[in-house]
Order: structure tokens, then C-alpha cells, then sequence
């Protein structure tokens, strides 16, 4: 890449002023370094990504409130976790977790098991037992 | 208190932290020189590892690799610590910082509150430098920025101990020993003929080889999964390639500034000619990165697009075979 190709295409990192580091050559195909602003590929791949979390906590959010599935597996979505992440930060095993997600095994969880997810998810144990009505 | 430490940017983190260490310690040693003598480059496609919901591509070797193998070949001794508990790791922190010794950190990205949000996501292998607190403020060089930022210890302790596969578990890293004098002939001629060895590798899932296996899955990522899953398939790959640590086209240019700066060290022209190819190899990638992000975006699937890709790809990996087998023959 050229260092007057080095893209400049807006993108989230414009918004706080960030530039990233790339690797070009200069006229004489020396390398030196260049500030990009952003690549509209990279930014569509973000987008993508996002609208693809977006869609995932959107789904669980209505089989919340549906009674398929605990909060759990909401606030999981919401943080961006999957299953495997989300057992290594309350140390349990995947499958104990899975069943967490069972709207009647969660109503039994005791106080130190939804205390831990509570502080996994940055909430409280009374917001995590709620947001089934908002 | 504050040390005695000068902020680079870097375009990758773990080349970063490591250039910059070494640059504080009094050894003037480039982005590009890390990452080859470390021999960065690589190619590895898992595709039983689902992140983000999809198969695993990495352009890189493991977390800390890069730094280790460099230190090994040149001779430079690093020492890294891991904590059981959050105390631990804080208290051993302070210490390092009140002997006047900026420390390289593993931590994850989801918490790293200067970020935008959209990239935070639960990745555990980046690398900051701390290199003083200031109240309850640690001072924060994240080479990524192109400033240095603080994290408070509450913050910081989130991130050293976030959970997931590559925990850092609190780790922490210096070094304690560089020698006065450094043979780099010898370290690069090291460094180039792994790199040779990574990229030529028999095994079907890394190296050029595992980049032609994915342009093979790619063909029949929308009939056996569907459209959706196809893009977002395909996006992912473009993030892991693109913006996660530079992967493709990024890591492509470094590596061919390393290979100039090798071909002045070492008297060899042929280095700088191979410099110049894997430019332009650097620059398919990147081509690659613009027509997947227009199939996506369209939300088409259909498979003569995706036949179109993973030509584009085979045709960089055929490349890059004869590249590495020239580069072989040339050191």
C-alpha cells in the first residue's frame, strides 16, 4: 500500500478522534508509517457484527419475556458473551450454565449463584430477577 | 509518579509493547524488526474454535509468542508473572512501578473503557504498558493509541483479570536482561526461515496451506449453511483479517518493512525485491477485504460471488507459496 492510498474513510474512530497506525510506502517504495482514519471495509464488517449482536440480544430479550429462557441468557447476549465465556467468568461448567438458562431452574438459583451473574453482568440481583417485566 | 517512558504507536499491540520496552531499556529496535525476528507472520484456520459465532482464523501465532521467540534469538531475557488473586497481581504491579520499571500488561479488551464500543469484544490478548499511578489513576500506553490514556485500578483489575480462553490472569512482563551486543544476522536469518517453515507447513489447516483450505470452505459456506450465515461467516473473517491485530494486508506490510530494514542489515538485495513482492501481496489481501465487504453488505450469497472470493484467495495463497519458497532460497 501506497501512503497516499492509506484510507481515509470516517468511522467510529473518528467520532473520538482516534487514527490507527498503518505501514506504507513513500514515492520511492521506502516503508514509513501513516495515519488511517478508518477503512469502509473494516467499518461494514463492524456494522455487520453489531447488527448481528444486536439481532441476538433482540431475540432473547422477547423469549424472556416470552418464558422460554431466563435472563440469563439475555444479559449473556447483552454483554456480548457466549456460553463458554460466560461459565469461565461465573466458574461453573457450560452445561450447568445451559441450564441456568431454564426459566424454572433459574427461579430456584440460589442467592450466592445469582449474585455472581449479577456481578459477572455489572447489575444487581434484583435487576437480573426483573428484567423479565421491562 | 510518573516514569521515564516515551509513547510510540504501533499498528499491533503485542509488537508494540515489545518495541517499546526495549526502546525504554536503551535498544533502539523498530515495529517491523520485532514482529519478523519474532516471525509474526502466520496462518492458522480452526474451524472446530467458533468465535463470535464463527470459525476461528488467525493470522498471528500465540499471544506472547511474537515477543518470546524475539527475545530467545536475541538473546533477551523477559521476565513474565502470572497472579492467583487480584492483591496479588496489584501489589506485585505497584512494586515494579516504585522500582521505576514501566511493565508490559495481558489484558482483555471488553473493559478497556477508551475504546469504542463496538470494539470491545472479549478478546484476552492485548497488551498495554503501565508506566506510573497517579492517585488512583494508573498511566496507561496502549500502543494502539495514539496517546496514552489512564485506567483506574478498578478498571485496570477488570481487565487483567478478565475470564475466557488466553485469561491473562493478571500477567505481567519485563525485561531484566539485554545483552550489549546483538547478532541480529543471525536472529533474522532464524526468524525468516521459520517463518518459511510456518507459511510452507505441511499440515492442511496452517499456512498457505490453510488459507487454500479456506478458500475451499468458502465456495460452500452459502449452500451449506444458507445466506445469512454465509455473510456473517465471511464478515467475521474480514474482522479477524482486518481489524483484529491487522491480520491480512496489515501484517503483510510490516512484514515487508521488516524485510527492508533486513535486506540494509544484511547486505541483501534480494530482501528488498521480496520486500516490494509482499507488498502487492499485501495489497490483494486487502483487495479481498473490499469485495467481501461487498457481498455482505449486499446480503448476497449466491455462489457464484462466493466462487469469486475464494478464487481471489487461492490466488493470494499460490502467491504467497512461491514468495516463501523464494524467500527461503534467498537467505
Amino acid at each position: 500500500m501506497k501512503k497516499n492510498e492509506v484510507p481515509q474513510d470516517k468511522s467510529s474512530l473518528s467520532a473520538i478522534n482516534m487514527k490507527e497506525l498503518c505501514y506504507a510506502t513513500d514515492e520511492n517504495g521506502n516503508y514509513t508509517t501513516a495515519l488511517s482514519e478508518g477503512w469502509e471495509p473494516k467499518t461494514i464488517a463492524l456494522t455487520n457484527a453489531m447488527e448481528d449482536i444486536n439481532e441476538r440480544i433482540a431475540a432473547a430479550k422477547i423469549q424472556v419475556q416470552q418464558g422460554k429462557i431466563s435472563p440469563i441468557a439475555y444479559y449473556m447476549e447483552l454483554h456480548k458473551m457466549d456460553i463458554g465465556i460466560l461459565a469461565s467468568y461465573v466458574g461453573k461448567w457450560q452445561w450447568q450454565v445451559k441450564r441456568h438458562f431454564k426459566p424454572s431452574v433459574f427461579q430456584k438459583l440460589s442467592g450466592k449463584v445469582l449474585q455472581q451473574y449479577a456481578t459477572t453482568f455489572g447489575i444487581t440481583v434484583a435487576e437480573l430477577k426483573n428484567s423479565t417485566t421491562n | 509518579m510518573q516514569l521515564d517512558f516515551t509513547h510510540h504507536q504501533s499498528a499491533h499491540c503485542e509488537n508494540g509493547v515489545a518495541s517499546n520496552l526495549l526502546k525504554n531499556n536503551g535498544l533502539a529496535i523498530s515495529e517491523p524488526m520485532v514482529f519478523g525476528i519474532g516471525s509474526g507472520l502466520f496462518f492458522v484456520y480452526l474451524p472446530f474454535i467458533k468465535v463470535n459465532h464463527a470459525p476461528a482464523i488467525s493470522y498471528r501465532p500465540l499471544p506472547g509468542m511474537i515477543f518470546n521467540r524475539m527475545a530467545r534469538r536475541l538473546g533477551i531475557t523477559i521476565k513474565r508473572q502470572k497472579f492467583g488473586s487480584e492483591e496479588k497481581a496489584s501489589r506485585a504491579l505497584n512494586e515494579k512501578l516504585d522500582e521505576k520499571i514501566p511493565v508490559g500488561l495481558q489484558v482483555g479488551v471488553y473493559n478497556l473503557t477508551y475504546f469504542p464500543d463496538e470494539y470491545r469484544f472479549h478478546f484476552n490478548a492485548h497488551n498495554l504498558v503501565v508506566y506510573g499511578k497517579e492517585g488512583d489513576n494508573y498511566l496507561i500506553s496502549d500502543p494502539v493509541m495514539q496517546t496514552v490514556t489512564t485506567l483506574t485500578t478498578e478498571e485496570l483489575n477488570r481487565v487483567r483479570f478478565a475470564k475466557g480462553a488466553f485469561a491473562p490472569k493478571g500477567q505481567l512482563y519485563y525485561p531484566i536482561h539485554i545483552p550489549k551486543d546483538i547478532d541480529y544476522k543471525k536472529a533474522i536469518h532464524k526468524a525468516i526461515r521459520q517463518t518459511c517453515r510456518d507459511m510452507l507447513a505441511p499440515v492442511p489447516i496452517v499456512g498457505v496451506r490453510g488459507i487454500k483450505f479456506v478458500a475451499r470452505q468458502i465456495r460452500k459456506w452459502p449452500v451449506k449453511y444458507g445466506n445469512k450465515k454465509a455473510n456473517h461467516y465471511l464478515a467475521q473473517m474480514v474482522r479477524m483479517q482486518e481489524e483484529i491485530g491487522t491480520g491480512g494486508g496489515g501484517f503483510r506490510f510490516i512484514y515487508a518493512a521488516f524485510l527492508q530494514e533486513a535486506s540494509v542489515l544484511l547486505h541483501n538485495e534480494q530482501l528488498n525485491i521480496l520486500s516490494a513482492e509482499m507488498t502487492a501481496i499485501g495489497d490483494s489481501w486487502r483487495d479481498f477485504a473490499v469485495q467481501a465487504s461487498r457481498v455482505y453488505k449486499n446480503r448476497s450469497a449466491q455462489t457464484d460471488v462466493y466462487n469469486t472470493l475464494a478464487d481471489q484467495l487461492l490466488d493470494i495463497a499460490n502467491r504467497e507459496e512461491v514468495f516463501f519458497k523464494k524467500l527461503r532460497k534467498a537467505i
